[in-house]
């Protein structure tokens, strides 16, 4: 068996998010060091504010100001913090009832250790130096014996809204192609072609996955298919490629799916080496590698007669 | 209305880490083992629907990857939920009762092992409020876990022993990926210790279901569904009463749970405190069976553990262990939904 090949993967997304009016008045207020809550029908007060009554899910607006002081109501020491959380030093996740507040709010109290924090300890609000109007706008709460502070009335006003949020995400991950791929990717690097055999319908699959997509059974006869193969069908790209590795294709460039001889299932690249124009179904065409590549740069003209339909026809 | 069972059901061996195998390598020989319980094969199947998560993956649509396992050519008629696999057992069990089909293929995977699952877990909440703090799941586990003890509900000495038992339990269970004694350990979040925490584990599982007659033929002593019905609460953790669980007892009403009691109950409550409020929310006593496959304590493969749950309750009523089994899945942060069946064997019911 080929050694299994693992690599880094990293997926991060910077997602943008609308705010509805409440949302919207409720991070803005953190921006100004100002904690909104929204009234239900029965007069509870909620923070953090919805737009829709959890009971009722009737439509709710109706902003009050609560104070920047509040109660532990749980907590959870948190010995080793992860990326992203709000403190970077060991803390206690809280859910913390503002004082004017029917509900709690999920956040972090920074406390020197498990023994300075318990349910039931008064805590304010430690606000972040910069302020954009995201729940990141309040660092941490802190503790704090005093008065508990009152609610007011508020009109969720300010000048200059906030209107949306950026919220990056990113998540690390290892990616293991399996057994079949790896031996796929194995073989490419040797600038061979291989795919996997169905023992049920005799299909060669390629790349392969380890199991027939028609049967359902696990393949794992390794047949080298190729190098030169028949273009089946094919498109015309005429978007220039953001990617890096990518930069030097003009556009109008093809992109095809390619039937290599032994193949019973077409895989995709570039065709090159040819006018854009040019290029046709049942064209026939072999891969260029460049050096030191791990795949196929693109596929180019053999030169032979173009093949028969009939001959690709099933694989269309 | 039609009777639907579970006729058959198998899983993995469940593993810290299958570097070698994708998605479908590890998936296939679970399909392949369930279909030969009940000699049906790909074809003869008239639904498949399947559970499972990109983000686990981080690749987008991958579960029409693990689709090469079932075999779907010539055509077929499936479904995939991002979901646990118990909800895609629901949909299935609608699809039976509607009559559009008359056996349905329900599988669910997970390889936890990509990437970080306390991290990936961390994407399925409110992501204006919440998400950019990136509380992972212990962490919310543990909140809940702390309002039970400070409740007067348990002790980190009473969750202990739900983890020692749930592993002593799963010596027993062959697929098992923590068994025996465990050590408490440190503490991950206080008040969880790594004991009160699942393992973090790639693995899948798979259940057939039929109709009536076609269920009798299949298997030996079908499990028949009497009941099943799964409830959701509010999104946010601080509106809601975390040491009860009312979307448990609800589904459990709604799917005749307290008509008749159960004698054997498989919760999934991946930590020990989970435990606790689902007993209580269940009304379950010391005369039931509790988890006696070790639960999700033992082997907690991600959005396939509840329909593992499923699976484990059908498969004591095969062997003639049990005549009336509920089974639990839940989804989200501290058991934020929740679905519950109620399954029997034909002489229970006599
Ligand atoms: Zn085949």
């Amino acid at each position: 068996m080929p050694d299994i090949l693992s690599a880094p993967l990293v997926v991060a997304f910077p997602f943008t998010r609308s705010l509805g009016p409440v949302q919207s008045a409720f991070l803005t207020g953190l921006r100004e060091r100002t904690v909104l809550g929204v009234r239900t029908g029965d007069g509870k007060v909620l923070v953090p504010p919805v737009e829709y009554d959890p009971v009722t899910a009737q439509e709710i607006r109706e902003l009050t100001e609560v104070a920047a002081t509040g109660t532990v109501t749980t907590w959870a020491w948190n010995p080793a913090p992860r990326p992203g959380q709000p403190l970077d030093t060991p803390f206690a996740w809280v859910l913390v009832r503002l004082d004017g507040a029917d509900t709690a709010l999920l956040h972090a109290v920074a406390a020197p250790g498990p023994e300075a924090v318990r349910t039931g300890m008064r805590v304010r609000i430690r606000w972040a130096s910069e302020r954009t109007g995201a729940i990141t706008d309040i660092a941490c709460f802190e503790p704090y014996d005093a008065e508990a502070g009152r609610p007011a009335p508020h009109s969720g006003e300010f000048t200059d809204p906030v209107h949306g949020i950026v919220t990056p995400a990113r998540l690390d991950y290892r990616y293991t192609p399996g057994r079949a791929q790896s031996a796929y990717l194995g073989a490419l690097s040797e600038r061979r072609t291989v795919g996997e055999r169905c023992p049920s319908c005799d299909k060669v699959y390629v790349p392969p996955r380890g199991a027939c997509p028609t049967c359902g059974v696990a393949t794992a006869e390794q047949v080298e298919v190729g190098p030169r193969g028949t273009v089946t069908t094919y498109c015309i790209v005429n978007i220039k490629a953001a990617h890096t590795a990518n930069l030097d294709i003009e556009v109008p460039y093809v992109y095809a799916h390619i039937a290599l001889d032994g193949a019973d299932l077409a895989l995709h690249a570039r065709i090159g080496q040819i006018p854009y124009d040019q290029v046709r179904m049942g064209l026939r065409v072999e891969p260029v590698w460049t050096e030191g590549g791990r795949h196929p740069d693109h596929y180019r003209p053999t030169g032979e007669p173009d093949a028969d339909y009939d001959a690709y026809k099933e694989l269309l | 209305m039609r009777d639907v069972a579970i006729v058959a059901f198998a899983q993995s061996d469940h593993l810290r880490r299958t570097d070698e195998l994708s998605e479908v390598e590890m998936l296939m020989p679970v399909l392949h083992r369930v279909l030969d319980t009940t000699g049906l094969r790909a074809g003869d199947i008239g639904f498949t629907c399947s559970g499972s998560t990109d983000y686990l993956a981080g690749r987008a649509f991958s579960f029409t990857m693990a689709l090469d396992g079932v075999g779907a050519y010539p055509p077929i008629s499936e479904s995939h939920v991002e979901m646990d696999g118990a909800w895609a057992l629901y949909e299935a069990w609608v699809k039976i009762l509607t009559g559009e089909a008359d056996t349905a293929l329900v599988y669910a995977y997970g390889k936890s092992s990509s990437g970080e699952v306390r991290d990936v877990l961390t994407r399925q909440l409110d992501p204006y409020y919440v998400g950019p703090l990136w509380p992972d799941s212990v962490a919310l586990a543990a909140l809940q876990a702390q309002a039970l003890i400070d409740a007067g509900e348990t002790d980190e000495t009473a969750l202990a022993a739900i983890a020692a038992r749930s592993r002593a339990a799963a010596v027993d269970n062959p697929h098992a990926q923590l068994k025996g004694p465990v050590p408490a350990g440190e503490y991950v979040v206080r008040p969880l210790r790594t004991g009160d925490c699942p393992p973090v584990g790639d693995g899948a599982a798979a259940v057939i279901l039929a109709a009536g007659d076609t269920a009798r033929a299949l298997c030996p002593r079908p499990a028949w569904i009497r009941g099943i019905d799964h409830r959701i609460e509010a999104h946010s953790l601080g509106v809601r009463e975390l040491t009860r669980s009312p979307s448990t007892r609800l589904a459990a009403e709604r799917a005749g749970a307290f008509e008749r009691p159960v004698d054997t109950a498989e919760l999934h409550a991946p930590f020990t405190s989970q435990e606790v409020v689902l007993r209580k929310a269940l009304g379950l006593d010391d005369s039931v069976t509790v988890n006696p496959s070790g639960g999700a304590l033992a082997a907690n493969p991600v959005m396939a553990a509840g329909l593992i749950r499923l699976g484990e309750a059908a498969a004591r009523i095969h062997r003639g262990e049990s005549d009336r089994a509920l089974a639990h899945a839940t989804s989200g942060p501290c058991l934020q939904q929740n679905l519950v069946a109620v399954l029997e064997g034909e002489s229970a019911h006599a």
